[in-house]
């Protein structure tokens, strides 16, 4: 058993000098290396698009902190993606004002359009869907993200107009 | 004290500890999970919930949680008032908790199955789906079922905060918390079989006990003390249908507390092994077949050997086993069963305790130490338990700062918030890189001798009468300035060596730091390690005597009676050779087949420790009585009743009292062999035992009598008062509604404290020394060519019979070297190669950084090569035709600074 683990377990890849940049400079800000755990994984992600294991061992590696430690912090936060994610994630709000006006709906109409559900990526690998439960712009609900850009007022058809330009930028 | 009201009854309780604590130590049920009386409380569970009102006057009150609140004086508590909301608090825990008791083995044993029923949460109202998660594979030792999860944090806060693994964490959030490792694979820590006993529930499991698994009602059990170190923690083995099934810890607040570490508990498999020998055997000649024998005639040739034969006695065999051979051959024939090397170590260890000013560190002082010098002691490897002791102690700035800012020392994690990794100092001085090193100030690596050097000098830094040392260089005499600092600036410092480097200097320098601690008043904390359960036993029954091993391998006498001894594991290989083929007669008593009973004429079956009574004396001269759990199958009998003649274990005991300085103390261990409670012996089985009679129908219907224990006090029998508080000997603690080892509790004066029944063992040695003196700081240099040896010890695969036990061998590998990279390259050796050490064949190599260059490490008791062949230098060479052994698994070897790829 132990042999089988041994010859499948994942191993620490290199991390980028600009990774290493970023990290460097957050680690000025904190006391202990171990402390920059969270920003770090940030980091790798931004240039990754998600923290693969050898990412997270990478990062555990070059923190010292031991990788099981940091996998608790990588997978108590929601936005840590410890899965691959399409070129742009949808983070759809899914709380109580977005669903008072009518999110469900909106939500339904995404799936149909991109054939995806919360959690899946489109086969083009455009798309990710993944609700969140509070963008904190309530009073301009139903609102999502896409990447860093946040969407208001949502109607199905702004929803496909948002596709259409993404789809577009490819 | 302060006096506190809880729903009415009055009680004084200690205002340091919290409410949970005081009102379990007053032996009220409140329900809990998250505390835990080793590791504080963190209110997470909210299951000690209870009311505190303001006045007398408040009829409302506002909810706490007991385990987060201090008592106050005057305060007025309900546990009654809150119990609806416990009630609703383990409801919505349960919601995520399978309904699987009856194929889960947590059932009957289980904290959650007990907290649940005393909450009133007797009926389930969730039909909704339960998270479901994926096991991880953890090991050999223990099981992984994270369905049954309720998220109290106990297996993190034990694993992690107290026994410091770092391959263990919580993943994710609310309710799919997980708990498990990053990838799966074996669990690193050497103590992780306590999560069995730590988790309130049934998510890891013992493994070993799964694959022959048996109810906790169904077990018989007694109290023993574990055999496979000199520590002698106290546990409870459990047998049915004949085989020892499984090791739980028993509690002993001053050798074991509430832990034991995994050799303990999985190295019994041993006692159930197709090795045993199970039959009196007999042989015309060394090379013969061996022949049946019937058991009356090979007792009557063993006893017709008196006054004909020598007898060697063995570290691993009770005090009365040795004693009862003692008497056959006669003290002046008697010769210690250990390399004379450990011998003079063991005498020089006796010398120390009982003629210098120190204090013999118990496990408690040992957690309450605030500075702590290691000298020559990979501890984790050698006496385990201690080591998880010695974690503690660095904890212990931390309590100290959370006294200047006066907050309370139960508050676990806000404790371990305000210390932010600041600790206690601990130096270790060692060979190599030890599993400690992480809650170490410094860690020095060095020889044996040169750690003795330091530890010289910092005797002479603490008193200047002690004798001084010369020649240090700078970043040596630093070193020793700043340990003689800490250990002066500490209130309670500690001194830890031990017999494992094989160094008498090592000895007599930790002997002359804790002489020049004592200030006339306050004695140092002195803990001397000693390699196996007996070993200060049969050190204290050689009384001084100078019968090493040597002289009886060169006695010349034709006749000798080895007792549990494989004389192979004890001397080189070629005088144990030459001793075999001089000898006309060879008796071997032991339990397990060995080369020296390979060669024997006359083999005994011997008892184990789980089916024989009699004393082990710990490394700090602690004698602990143990129990037989179950009969053994004739003719199988403890050695002590090969030797003599119808005698009860407690006669023999008796006599070694007779014979022993301070040796009355043992008479008390036992309350006596016509003890009863009620008229009646205490049964070894709970009342529940079931199958009494349905467990042999398959041979014959008629319910046989019951096995007779004739040393008394026990009996194999679930008839008479089990273990509760009139009973003088604590079997398993179980109490109503309090069915898991959380009963524990019922049977303490006090949380965490001195049980009210049982005893804790008897101090063997008077160490009532008052004045200073001191060993001279000699120190002999090991010279000679080749690479100086380094002792590797291993918690698996080390010892003599806990190697035997297959969960063991799981986590073992065989013999080994260990060098230095650089040393390596100039043998031209590759991770792949092996080594030919001197005469003794070839083994692995492992790269170590921190094995000093012209050293190498070499693993003791391991499969594939003798350790007593070693010179203290040997010559390597890069072995030709070289093809790695199969049990070659370096993989098991965890140790910081190895290099692999």
């Amino acid at each position: 058993m132990s042999n089988i683990i041994a010859s499948t377990a994942p191993k620490a890849r290199q991390l980028t000098p600009e990774e290493i940049h970023e990290i460097e400079h957050e680690k000025k800000h904190y006391p202990y290396a171990q402390a920059v755990g969270l920003e770090a994984l940030k980091i790798v992600q931004k240039y990754q698009g998600w923290v693969s294991d050898e990412s997270l061992l990478a990062v555990a590696e070059y923190l010292d902190i031991p990788p099981d430690e940091l996998e608790g912090v990588a997978t108590f936060f929601n936005l840590i993606y410890r899965r691959p994610v399409g070129k742009n994630v949808i983070l759809f709000c899914d709380s109580v004002a977005c669903w008072m006006l009518g999110c469900d709906s909106l939500k339904e109409h995404i799936t149909k359009r991109l054939g995806i559900d919360y959690g899946q990526t489109t086969e083009d690998n455009l798309f990710t869907l993944i609700p969140v439960p509070c963008l904190g712009d309530c009073d301009r609900a139903p609102t999502m993200m896409v990447g860093n850009q946040h969407y208001r007022n949502l109607t199905p058809e702004k929803i496909d107009e948002i596709i259409a330009e993404y789809r577009a930028k490819g | 004290m302060v006096k506190i009201t809880v729903d009415g009854k009055v009680f004084e309780v200690d205002p340091n500890n919290n409410l949970l604590q005081e009102i379990l130590s007053q032996q009220e049920d409140l329900p809990y999970f998250c505390w835990h009386p080793a590791m504080g409380s963190v209110g997470s569970c909210r299951q000690c919930a209870i009311i505190e009102y303001a006045n007398d006057e408040d009829q409302r009150g506002r909810q706490v949680m007991a385990c987060m609140t201090s008592p106050r004086e005057g305060g007025r508590y309900s546990i009654a008032a809150a119990a609806k909301f416990r009630a609703q608090a383990i409801e919505s825990i349960m919601t995520k908790h399978p309904h699987d008791c009856p194929v889960c083995e947590e059932g009957g044993e289980c904290h959650l199955q007990d907290m649940t029923v005393m909450s009133g949460h007797t009926y389930r109202r969730y039909d909704g789906k339960k998270v479901t998660h994926t096991n991880q594979y953890l090991g050999p030792f223990i099981g992984h079922e994270m369905n049954r999860c309720i998220t109290c944090y106990r297996c993190v806060r034990y694993y992690k905060d107290y026994a410091g693994g770092k391959d263990f964490g919580p993943q994710a959030s609310h309710n799919h918390t997980y708990f498990g490792r990053f990838q799966e694979g074996p669990l690193e820590s050497e103590f992780s079989g306590n999560l069995v006993e730590v988790c309130p529930t049934g998510v890891f499991t013992d493994k070993v006990f799964s694959k022959h698994y048996s109810r906790k009602w169904d077990l018989q059990t007694a109290p023993s003390v574990c055999a496979a170190c000199g520590v002698g923690c106290n546990i409870t083995p459990g047998e049915r249908y004949g085989t020892l099934r499984r090791v739980v810890n028993r509690f002993n607040h001053e050798v074991n507390g509430y832990f034991i570490c995994d050799k303990g508990r999985f190295g019994t498999g041993y006692v159930n092994s197709d090795e045993r020998i199970r039959v009196a055997m007999t042989r015309t000649t060394r090379d013969a077949n061996p022949v049946l024998t019937d058991p009356a005639a090979a007792k009557a040739q063993l006893l017709s050997l008196k006054g004909k034969a020598i007898g060697i006695g063995s570290p691993r065999a009770s005090l009365e086993s040795n004693y009862a051979l003692r008497e056959l051959v006669g003290a002046e024939n008697f010769y210690a069963g250990v390399s004379d090397v450990e011998f003079g170590l063991l005498n020089q260890v006796l010398d120390i305790y009982q003629n210098r000013p120190v204090n013999i560190a118990n496990i408690k002082d040992i957690e309450d130490s605030d500075a702590v010098l290691i000298l020559g002691e990979d501890l984790t490897n050698t006496a385990a338990r201690l080591a998880l002791a010695v974690r503690q102690s660095a904890k212990n700035l931390a309590k100290e700062l959370a006294e200047q800012a006066k907050f309370p020392a139960w508050h676990d994690a806000a404790i371990r918030q305000l210390a932010m990794g600041r600790k206690s100092p601990v130096y270790i001085l060692a060979g190599h890189a030890t599993r400690l090193d992480d809650i170490a100030k410094k860690v020095h690596i060095a020889s044996a001798q040169d750690s003795a050097r330091i530890g010289f000098a910092v005797a002479h830094a603490l008193d200047a009468s002690a004798p001084a040392v010369s020649g240090l260089s700078e970043a040596e005499q630093a070193l020793v300035d700043s340990i003689a600092a800490d250990l002066k600036a500490a209130k309670r410092p500690l001194i830890i060596s031990g017999t494992s480097s094989l160094e008498p200097a090592l000895l007599n320098a930790a002997a002359n730091i804790a002489t020049a601690l004592f200030d006339g008043d306050k004695k140092a904390n002195l803990a001397l390690t000693v390699p196996e359960a007996n070993s200060l036993g049969l050190a204290l029954l050689m009384q001084g005597s100078s019968n090493t091993l040597g002289k009886a391998l060169s006695s010349g006498k034709k006749t000798a009676i080895v007792l549990e001894n494989d004389l192979y594991r004890r001397a080189p290989s070629a005088q144990v050779d030459a001793f075999i083929e001089s000898l006309d007669y060879l008796a071997v008593l032991d339990s397990l087949q060995h080369p020296t009973g390979e060669a024997a004429n006359l083999v005994l079956p011997a008892a184990t420790f789980a089916e024989s009574s009699g004393t082990f004396v710990n490394y700090e001269g602690r004698a602990q009585y143990f129990y037989s759990v179950f009969k053994p199958v004739a003719p199988i009998l403890a050695s002590c009743k090969w030797l003599t003649e119808g005698k009860k274990t407690q006669e023999i005991t008796a006599q070694i009292a007779a014979l022993l300085p301070n040796g009355e103390v043992l008479n008390k261990l036992t309350p006596g062999p016509d003890f009863t409670v009620a008229g009646m012996r205490v049964p070894r089985q709970q009342h529940r035992y079931s199958g009494r009679t349905a467990m042999r129908a398959h041979i014959n219907v008629h319910e046989p009598k019951q096995e007779q224990d004739e040393d008394g006090i026990l009996a194999y029998s679930m008839e008479g008062v089990p273990a509760l508080k009139d009973s003088t000997v604590f079997n398993t603690p179980w109490a109503p509604g309090w069915n898991s080892n959380q009963a524990l509790f019922k049977f303490e004066t006090a949380v965490g404290g001195p049980l009210k029944q049982a005893t804790v063992g008897e101090h063997l040695i008077v160490a009532n020394a008052s004045s200073k003196s001191w060993y001279a700081a000699d120190v002999q240099q090991v010279s000679g060519a080749g690479y100086r040896v380094v002792p590797l010890y291993h918690l698996f695969g080390s010892e003599e019979l806990t190697a035997r036990s297959e969960a063991i061998q799981a986590k073992a590998t065989s013999a080994y070297v260990a060098l230095n990279p650089a040393d390596a390259e100039k043998l031209g050796l590759g991770v792949t190669d092996g080594v030919q050490v001197q005469h003794n064949g070839s083994v692995p190599v492992l790269l170590r950084d921190s094995i000093l260059p012209g050293s190498v490490g070499i693993s003791v008791g391991l499969k594939g090569l003798n350790f007593q062949n070693m010179s203290a230098t040997v010559e390597l060479n890069k072995a030709n035709d070289w093809q790695t052994p199969k049990d070659w698994r370096s993989s098991n070897i965890i140790v910081s600074d190895k290099r692999d790829i």
